[in-house]
């Protein structure tokens, strides 16, 4: 195997899923079957990234995607530095692009950022030479985690095109279920929205995706069922009455799994809370891919760093 | 419910639904009515009720009532307004959460159908709060207190201020088709008025209530209506600009409906007179011209139902000074007597009067009942239009008495009323 980057993945950037063609997603995802491969290897270290730094900048707290990106920017070679922004000078005042002008100054080639409002890694990536790979902005999009759920469904039902997926939960709030929404329909799936009203975001019905309030109704015939975390300050009577209503209706367990098809897969993207969305025999469950998801997760940061790689600065 | 078939025969029978009258009879078993029409063939066995050619018709159904149980008891009980309710010739009550805890519980929802059921002689359908505590700001789970058997939500007596927790509630209300019940008074425009603003209450000293209070809050609903698409109804409007606000929404196909108190059809401001508590409520009794254009309102079906607002307070919340005495009227007894001025005075039919009274309210509640027809449940009253009375308050089965037609002449009063094919009230008269 050669570790130079044969990809010729023709963004510089990777802010979102909107944006990328049917045809770069494919590569990805080609791309990332390899990279799954190297990771089960005893030897996961490639050189692709050797010699690069690649800077994890995080503005929210997230366990999960920083340590995946970490391991998949190690494994390629690169330097990965993480940095705390609860320590840093972001909590002394410093905006958003004073701290991206510093941070491109120390030369970096890769900066992966998670910002609680939409559209600022945008506007980050504005504002630096290197290559910027958005973990999540705000309500907007997550687009690894889109990349690694369709990764996930394309391994398991060994196509994405023709299938239906149900996505339930917090639709209104979450990145995830947009990422996903754009990559499932360009991917040629049937996309369906399954949420109280309160929480489906308003107009997404002339968007093209059905939506639905019963997960009965929603769920019937579905390929894979896609779990949404609800965060807990919206279940006490905000958006939800609570969490033992929003259980009884809209949580997956064993009988409302039933009104999918029989072979319908389940997702989550993490993490989970169990008894409020899913039920924990779901989550634990035979039809199960949310391990599985963990695992992609690396490797299509993998696929996405060494994408980007034939970009990236200071060649 | 007995299975002993009942005849009601030498009838003047009025299904509202459909503004009919014909003379007949009417036949009930196992709770529905079995056969109506001029002649009725009937087995042997079966009871024979002759009217007397009274007036036969679906039972009244009244949106709106405050039971002091649980909580009050001194004030009601479900048994006392199940009484007072068969009186008056009301066969389902629906009872408002403003209890004791408030009824925002799907538990104790469920205490109140059961509570109801083996105590009441009357159908009680609990509306359930609309937000946790009837404190306006976190909704209560509809979808699992619709299960528990609430009927619609509502904060009772209170208004929901926060626009956000409305528009919320609209929404989510309208996944489960849950009705939303509206108080509409802006508590900040009522400040501390305690009747009508105007000149009586200039008068009088007192401090006043602007109809805006309850027009901005009904123009905000209508708005959040017409954002959300959930259904609404405002309990009860009082003025001429807040029909005037209904007829437009109506106008434009939403899915809003309101009622009107009876006080608010019989009554005005000036029968305040001379500072009657009994007279205090909420929204306060208006000027006569808001009077007749809430009839006008009803008459045209602008406004959909009349309900009792039956409020039972004890003597001690009343006899205080006007600005310091609870709002509130006892009024299930009175309703149908009281609504029957409309008929006598001309300004509405009967049958029409009994729509208002029975059909719309099933109707907005999805209930089976409010129309004289074969396989409807078999809750019916018997009543004369015209007999004539004074009302005595001590003669009221309701424990509280704070009635606003006490020594009023009334005509009008129901002598037979029959609740799931069993009859719970009988005038001794008859």
């Amino acid at each position: 195997m050669t570790d130079a980057p044969r990809s010729v993945f023709p963004h510089r950037h990777l802010l979102g899923i909107e944006g990328l063609s049917p045809l770069d997603i494919q590569a990805l995802l080609d791309l990332a079957d390899e990279q799954v491969e190297v990771s089960r290897q005893v030897e996961k270290r490639k050189t692709t990234l050797r010699g690069r730094t690649q800077i994890n900048l995080f503005f929210e707290a997230s366990t999960r995607t920083q340590s995946s990106f970490e391991i998949a920017g190690k494994r390629l070679g690169a330097d990965v530095m993480n940095m705390q922004v609860g320590s840093s000078s972001v909590k002394k005042g410093e905006t958003l692009i004073d701290t991206a002008v510093t941070l491109n100054a120390m030369r970096p080639d890769i900066i992966v950022v998670r910002h609680h409002a939409a559209g600022a890694v945008h506007l980050l990536a504005q504002k630096v030479d290197c290559s910027v790979v958005n973990a999540g902005d705000g309500a907007h999009e997550h687009p690894t985690q889109a990349l690694l759920d369709a990764l996930t469904i394309r391994r398991n039902k060994g196509r994405i095109e023709g299938l239906t997926v149900a996505i339930c939960g917090d639709i209104l709030h979450s990145r995830v279920a947009r990422s996903n929404m754009i990559l499932l329909a360009a991917m040629g799936a049937r996309v369906r929205l399954v949420a109280p009203s309160t929480l489906i975001p308003p107009g997404i019905a002339r968007l093209g995706f059905e939506t639905f309030t019963s997960m009965k109704e929603g769920l019937k015939d579905a390929d894979i069922v896609m779990m949404l975390r609800l965060q807990r300050e919206r279940m006490n009577g905000s958006f939800v009455p609570s969490v033992k209503e929003y259980f009884r209706f809209y949580g997956l367990d064993q009988e409302k799994l039933s009104f999918a098809k029989p072979d319908a897969l389940v997702m989550h993207p993490g993490p989970m809370n169990r008894g409020v969305e899913i039920s924990s025999d779901v989550a634990d469950g035979a039809q199960s891919l949310i391990r599985e998801q963990v695992e992609m997760g690396v490797a299509v940061r993998m696929a996405v760093l060494e994408a980007l790689a034939s970009h990236l600065p200071n060649r | 419910m007995s299975n002993q078939p009942i005849l009601f025969k030498n009838a003047r029978l009025i299904d509202p639904t459909s503004d009919r009258e014909e003379r007949g009879s009417v036949l009930v078993r196992d709770g529905v009515i079995q056969a109506i029409g001029p002649q009725v063939p009937v087995a042997e066995d079966t009871q024979v009720i002759d009217c007397g050619g009274q007036v036969l018709a679906p039972g009244l159904i009244d949106m709106r009532a405050f039971i002091g149980e649980p909580g009050g008891p001194y004030r009601e009980t479900l048994k006392s307004a199940g009484e007072a309710a068969a009186a008056g010739g009301v066969t389902t009550v629906v009872s408002m959460p403003d209890t004791s805890p408030a009824l925002d519980d799907p538990a104790v929802i469920d205490f109140i159908v059961r509570r109801a059921r083996d105590t009441s002689m009357v159908n009680i359908r609990p509306a359930a709060a609309l937000t946790k505590g009837l404190q306006g700001a976190e909704m209560a789970e509809i979808g699992r207190l619709k299960e528990a058997g609430a009927i619609a939500f509502t904060d009772g007596a209170r208004p929901v201020t926060n626009a956000q927790v409305m528009r919320r509630a609209l929404t989510y209300a309208r996944d489960f088709d849950a009705l939303i019940i509206h108080h509409v008074e802006d508590p900040d425009l009522v400040g501390q008025g305690v009747m009508n603003e105007g000149e009586f209450a200039s008068r009088l000293g007192l401090p006043g209530i602007p109809r805006e209070a309850e027009t901005v809050m009904l123009e905000r609903d209508i708005r959040l209506v017409r954002l959300t698409g959930g259904r609404y109804h405002a309990a009860m409007i009082s003025c001429a600009d807040s029909a005037e606000i209904v007829r437009a929404a109506k106008g434009k196909g939403l899915p809003v409906t309101c009622g009107v108190s009876i006080n608010h059809l019989a009554l005005n401001e000036n029968d305040i007179g001379d500072y009657r508590t009994f007279l205090k409520l909420s929204p306060p009794l208006r000027h006569e011209d808001d009077r007749q254009a809430v009839i006008e309102a009803l008459a045209d079906g602008t406004i959909d139902v009349i309900v009792s607002d039956h409020n039972p307070q004890d003597v001690e919340n009343k006899r205080l000074p006007f600005a310091e005495a609870a709002d509130g009227a006892v009024g299930l007894e009175t309703l149908l007597s009281a609504a029957l001025r409309l008929v006598h005075s001309d300004r509405i039919s009967l049958p029409r009067l009994l729509r208002a009274l029975s059909t719309k309210p099933a109707e907005i509640l999805g209930l089976p009942g409010g129309r004289l027809a074969v396989g409807a449940p078999a809750d019916l009253i018997v009543f004369d239009p015209d007999a004539p009375y004074v009302l005595d308050k001590r003669h009221l089965k309701s424990l509280s008495k704070n009635t606003p037609f006490d020594e009023a002449r009334l005509e009008g009063q129901v002598t037979i009323t029959m609740v799931a094919g069993r009859v719970v009230f009988q005038r001794e008269t008859m």
